[in-house]
């Protein structure tokens, strides 16, 4: 380091003060305290806006996603370890909570206006607000699955035949979470599956999006389906 | 001897248990209890004290016309009326994908014996015929042999 380089760090110090100085030290001090009050308060407020009591404190939620999630094992399982409403919904990240947060706000403007407030509104709504989530969660990777069930740790000598399988061929073969586990928490819109008359369900393109293979699973593909001829009864 | 409260009610309890069980020894009435050895009035709420196998290679079946068994846990698999879970592996346009058995043709047809593209939905409710394995033992004994040309 150069004599000119501290005499430039020692001027910059200076002015500072002088600065500081200028404005009153008090004023700095006050200002850096509520600076804090101010973070904390807001961070608080977003945080009390991000509890499964809060969320489920509108009929909206509480009569319709809440009753169905209740059932499934993100509620209630053997250890406790429970996901609520925000850890699936809310990023946990600070920008991309923001941002989820400020959209929010329309969600606020259809609770006032009763959008969805019976399950009847609910349920004619619903293939509409599910479709919405899968692509949050197809546009991040399923980034709040992630959070807790990160598939590089995963061991799949501890899973069942069908799961290691299927978790290892979807994983290489550039799958998300969400391609395949929809409907884990609340129930599914209807899903086309040409079975009897037509339901204006999600289209089966949408429900098992397709995925682009990487150099090689092609040559995989003539194999696998002989399998399952295999496996036919 | 000085007893201690507990015992003194454990004595007194079996001594009334031991009572009683005489009385009814002593009844002509035959006993009428459930196949669990239960009294039929009694409820019994078995819960779910029994857990499905674990996932394993398809179960041959044990006779001709057997609807085959489902070698996989089914908890939370729901068959509603927008979505049925079964078909969401073993349909014909799924299970090239996830290499699970597909549905016998003899489900396309409808009642009228018309032949569908798909599933009938008479055939919708997979598990009035098709059940998962549970690890719960034979209540009663029984002799029941596998088909003979299915050995």
């Amino acid at each position: 380091m150069t004599s000119a380089d501290n005499k430039d760090k020692q001027s910059l110090y200076k002015r500072l003060l002088a600065r500081v100085m200028a404005i009153g030290p008090l004023t700095v001090v006050g200002l850096f305290v509520a600076g804090i009050l101010f973070w904390g308060g807001f961070n608080t407020a977003m945080e009390w806006t991000n509890r499964e009591q809060f969320c489920i404190s509108c009929h909206e939620m509480k009569d319709n996603v809440y009753q169905e999630y209740r059932n499934t094992i993100h509620y209630s399982n053997r250890s406790g370890v429970r996901a609520t409403c925000p850890d699936c919904h809310v990023p946990k990240e600070w920008v991309p909570k923001i941002i989820r947060k400020i959209q929010a706000s329309n969600e606020v403007l259809h609770k006032i206006l009763g959008s969805i407030d019976t399950p009847e509104k609910f349920n004619a709504k619903r293939l509409e607000l599910a479709e919405h989530e899968w692509a949050r969660m197809k546009r991040t990777d399923s980034r709040e699955c992630r959070n807790c069930h990160n598939f590089e740790y995963f061991d799949y000598a501890e899973q069942g035949r069908r799961s290691a399988r299927m978790h290892q061929e979807g994983l290489n073969g550039g799958k998300t979470c969400i391609d395949c586990h929809k409907g884990i928490a609340h129930h599914l819109p209807a899903v086309e599956q040409s079975i009897g008359a037509e339901k204006n369900g999600a289209a089966p393109e949408i429900f098992h999006p397709p995925v682009e293979k990487p150099e090689g699973a092609a040559a995989q593909a003539p194999a696998k389906s002989e399998e399952g001829e295999k496996q036919e009864k | 001897m000085k007893l201690s409260l507990p015992l003194l009610t454990a004595v007194l309890a079996s001594l009334l248990a031991a009572v009683s069980l005489s009385a009814s020894a002593a009844d002509p009435k035959p006993v009428v209890e459930s196949l669990r050895h239960a009294d039929i009035k009694a409820e019994v709420n078995e819960g779910d004290i029994y857990k499905y196998e674990k996932d394993r290679e398809p179960i041959p079946r044990e006779y001709v016309q057997q609807p085959p068994l489902i070698p996989h846990t089914i908890a939370n698999y729901n068959i509603t009326k927008e979505f049925n879970k079964c078909m969401d592996c073993h349909s014909w346009t799924r299970y090239k994908e996830t290499g699970a058995t597909k549905v016998s043709l003899t489900h396309f047809k409808d009642r009228d014996g018309k032949e569908l593209s798909n599933i009938s939905p008479r055939r919708y409710f997979c598990t009035q015929c098709h059940v998962p394995q549970t690890n719960a033992k034979p209540l009663v004994g029984n002799t029941f042999k596998r088909a003979q040309g299915l050995n």
